[in-house]
């Protein structure tokens, strides 16, 4: 029961045949992509080349379709349209195992370890030639040396939990090596990492281009994409914008290719802004994986203002709502509601005092989707009269109020104790704008209020959103969607790894600029040319 | 020198704590795969009168602990129905399997035509080794004391144990009982492998059913596991999911259970309720020595996705 046959690890030979030149193929080909969600295309007719020994950037913003394209290559999703070409064979993709075999593996967002098992038995799990009986020390040695050629070094023998994010992010870019896969995605992969991690994978990819493999490299980070890539291709609304030699590029035309739709700034109107509603001073806090998240934030809603906060998702936004709620703890800083300090209170105690919270997550934090939309929508009244009486809530009063929200917010679809869950994510919206609302709050925390949502519920929401500011109420809204952000804000600040990129006046903002400071990249004056790309 | 009380109870409490061993050592496959059975107390039951029966009817033994084995693996069959395809509550229907279990047994134990209370075992196990080994100091009675079922219960111990650690096998279900969604991506079933792990827990409640009714009680009663079942669930836990440990635990869940007798020959009297809280009492007590340390109670702690059931939509 020896096991002399152990798995072969990725090795140079065929990688080195590719990358000394004159290789006829592309790595990866991909002509006239397309797919669909629910008749949304994700995907419209995306061209894509890849070639053998390059770093290829995906630069686009949330929903322009870079995850689809990568999911696409990898395996996990099936192209309703569109054809795939590996090293010039066309392939048929079903399922990440067969990308696998066909070289191509990805390193999603969120990591499929085992957290309890060490690292060589993650690598040795589903891998096709595991032998019978594991052999601990012919694995460990061939994870060690892996790590050693590739820049990722980490402890065979440590458990996944033991290990660092960054750590993580090795063990998995290394189970793929070890599967042999020679073109190698990696979605988002700085999101999770600090500085100093991030530029030890940026090493570790050029050490595999120069290897003669490909690298798909997925960002919004304009400064990364610049230092690290050799090519880009932008996405945008699911369509391919262009390809550009990073050499060749300047951070100017690559925000203008993400952003630059043509954005019809609305007729706005202004409500007069009252007194400070809510003030957050020098605000730190640390993100789920203890990473700081929040950096020094500053920020100030007065009554009758609609504050935006821009950014791509994943820069401190759901943190910064989640502190300012109470569901977080700030490390640093102070957060007042009107000129009371706020940073010790408890959720109730802020909720008490008039802070309404409208989360992202509408199903998960927003409402019990398991119980009747009556008792959700009483959810924060039922501790006063009239829907209780010292302990004993009245259900004919909960039914009552919730018969004259539905009516007051037109919910539909509601019918008697079905589960909320059951609800569209338009009426859920209403629903929880309903709760939040009801309560008669000075302040109203919003984050993404119209995500996935249809066109006439996203009208209906904005439009409760601005009646609500013009009777006095103080918003903080914070979106991923710039055209939302332009169109409702009366101050819009900027979100980048948790600090304050900018703050401007949304009739001056343009999105070439809004773009830069989304990607990290500080503008210095504002450029004469920010109106042209409108 | 063989013959001394604390000697004796000792060997006693190895025979004992082979039939919880037999159990708990099965249902720690099950719970590795990510089901809990509470059920054992009713699948030693009702898998041990049919392998009971069956021992009245002929005289392999080894026949009626197969058969034992594997009226348990179907109890276990019901349970696995429930937990990993219907997804319901594991708890519920755990114990929804003990009360069908022992309603089993007393129903099979009393009905007329088998009269299985009158019943007697055709055959008893002898020890494997000649008098000249069991007369050895010490480990004679202890190490060369017993029938060959004592000595298969260490072989399993040590089958387990190089099956859940060294083997493929091994590491595909224990990546199910941790993160079932992970090994899902790698290919690897989760349903069939909690079915098949869960029968095999199943199989060993109903040899250890069988063994404690054949060879160690030759008689059947109502309710004679008298709790054992729910020993050797608490010995999983005990044992931190590890087979090695397992064994000691069992012989020391064993010898607690002889406590009474050897504390009544020594002439002191203690109430057997306390004696029988004893095992619980000592797993509680184990569960807060590894909890005070953090990396101890990382290693010897429940499968991380224990008693969730696993739906591919919802991951």
């Amino acid at each position: 029961m020896t096991d002399e046959s152990t798995p072969a690890a990725s090795t140079a030979e065929p990688a080195t045949v590719q990358a000394s030149g004159g290789e006829p193929h592309d790595a990866a080909r991909l002509n006239a992509i397309t797919k669909s969600f629910f008749g949304v295309p994700a995907n419209d007719r995306v061209d894509f080349d890849l070639r053998w020994g390059e770093i290829h950037a995906l630069l686009g913003e949330n929903g322009a379709g870079k995850s689809t394209l990568c999911s696409v290559l990898a395996g996990l999703y099936h192209p309703d349209s569109g054809e795939i070409h590996l090293d010039g064979e066309r392939v048929d993709l079903a399922s990440p195992q067969q990308a696998l075999e066909h070289g191509v593996g990805m390193v999603y967002q969120h990591f499929r370890l085992v957290d309890r098992f060490t690292v060589a038995e993650n690598l040795a799990l589903g891998h096709p030639e595991t032998g019978f009986v594991t052999s601990r020390r012919s694995l460990e040695r061939q994870v060690a040396e892996l790590g050693r050629r590739y820049g990722l070094e980490v402890s065979p023998k440590a458990a996944i939990w033991q290990l660092s994010v960054g750590e993580q992010q090795r063990v998995e870019i290394l189970k793929l090596l070890y599967r042999g896969v020679r073109i190698l995605i990696l979605d988002e992969p700085t999101a999770v990492l600090t500085p100093q991690e991030a530029q030890s994978l940026f090493a570790t990819m050029r050490a595999m281009a120069a290897d003669g493999q490909a690298i798909i490299f997925v960002s919004h980070k304009l400064d990364e994409v610049l230092e690290v890539s050799d090519r880009v291709t932008v996405l945008r609304d699911g369509e391919r914008v262009g390809s550009v030699e990073t050499a060749e590029a300047d951070p100017a035309t690559l925000a203008r290719m993400m952003v630059g739709r043509d954005l019809a700034t609305p007729d706005r109107t202004r409500a007069t802004a009252g007194g400070a509603a809510l003030s957050v001073r020098g605000l730190f806090a640390d993100g789920d994986r203890g990473l700081e998240a929040l950096r020094d934030v500053d920020l100030e809603v007065r009554e009758s203002q609609i504050v935006g906060v821009a950014g791509v998702a994943g820069n401190g936004q759901r943190e910064l709502a989640e502190v300012i709620t109470g569901l977080r703890r700030s490390k640093r800083g102070q957060i007042f509601l009107g000129d009371v300090d706020i940073t010790r209170a408890s959720t109730l105690q802020r909720i008490k005092m008039g802070l309404g919270f409208v989360p992202e997550d509408r199903m998960r934090t927003g409402m019990a989707g398991g119980l009747p939309l009556a008792s959700n929508l009483a959810l924060k009244a039922y501790r006063q009269p009239p829907l209780s009486k010292g302990p004993v809530v009245s259900q004919k009063a909960v039914e009552e109020r919730a018969r004259s929200l539905e009516k007051q917010f037109d919910i539909r679809g509601v019918r008697w104790a079905m589960p909320t869950s059951l609800l569209s994510g338009g009426n859920i919206q209403r629903a929880i704008l309903a709760r939040e609302l009801s309560a008669g709050p000075r302040v109203l925390v919003a984050a993404a209020p119209t995500r996935g949502l249809d066109v006439a519920a996203i009208d209906a929401i904005r439009q409760i959103l601005l009646d609500e500011r013009d009777a006095g109420t103080a918003i903080l809204m914070i979106s991923e969607d710039l055209e939302e952000i332009l169109d409702l804000s009366d101050e819009i600040v900027v979100l980048y790894e948790g600090r304050i990129m900018g703050r401007l006046d949304p009739d001056e903002a343009s999105p070439e600029v809004l773009g830069m400071l989304m990607a990290g990249r500080t503008v210095d004056a504002t450029p004469e040319t920010a109106k042209d790309t409108a | 020198m063989n013959d001394s009380v604390l000697l004796l109870s000792l060997a006693s409490a190895i025979v004992i704590g082979t039939p919880i061993l037999l159990a708990g050592l099965g249902e720690m496959m099950t719970e590795h795969s990510g089901v809990m059975n509470l059920g054992v107390e009713g699948m030693m039951l009702g898998g041990g009168v049919v392998g009971f029966w069956m021992s009245s009817q002929h005289s392999s033994v080894a026949l009626s602990l197969a058969v034992g084995a594997g009226v348990g693996a179907l109890f276990a069959l019901i349970h696995a129905y429930l937990a990993v395809t219907l997804r319901v509550n594991q708890i519920v229907s755990g114990l929804a399997l003990v009360i069908t279990g022992t309603g089993f047994a007393g129903f099979v134990g009393s009905s007329n035509d088998s009269a299985l209370i009158y019943a007697r075992p055709q055959s008893f196990l002898e020890p494997v080794f000649g008098e000249s080994m069991q007369d050895l100091p010490l480990v004679g009675p202890l190490v060369f004391g017993h029938d060959w079922v004592v000595y298969m219960s260490w072989g399993l111990v040590a089958a387990a144990a190089f099956w859940l650690f060294r083997t493929r096998a091994g590491l595909a279900v224990r990546s199910v009982g941790e993160d079932p969604a992970s090994a899902d991506t790698v290919g690897i079933s989760v349903g069939l492998t909690r079915y098949v792990y869960t029968m095999i827990g199943g199989a060993g409640a109903g040899m250890g059913g069988t063994y404690l009714m054949t060879q160690i009680f030759a008689t059947y009663q109502h309710g004679i596991t008298a709790g054992l079942g729910w020993i050797a669930f608490a010995l999983v836990t005990f044992a931190g999911w590890r087979p090695w440990r397992a064994l000691v635990a069992a012989y020391v869940f064993g010898a607690l259970r002889n406590l009474g007798f050897t504390l009544q020959i020594l002439g002191a009297s203690v109430p057997s309720d306390v004696l029988n809280a004893l095992p619980f009492v000592l797993t509680i007590v184990a569960l807060i020595i590894i909890s005070a340390r953090p990396a101890a109670a990382r290693k010897y702690s429940a499968p991380s996705a224990l008693a969730v059931p696993y739906s591919r939509e919802t991951r």
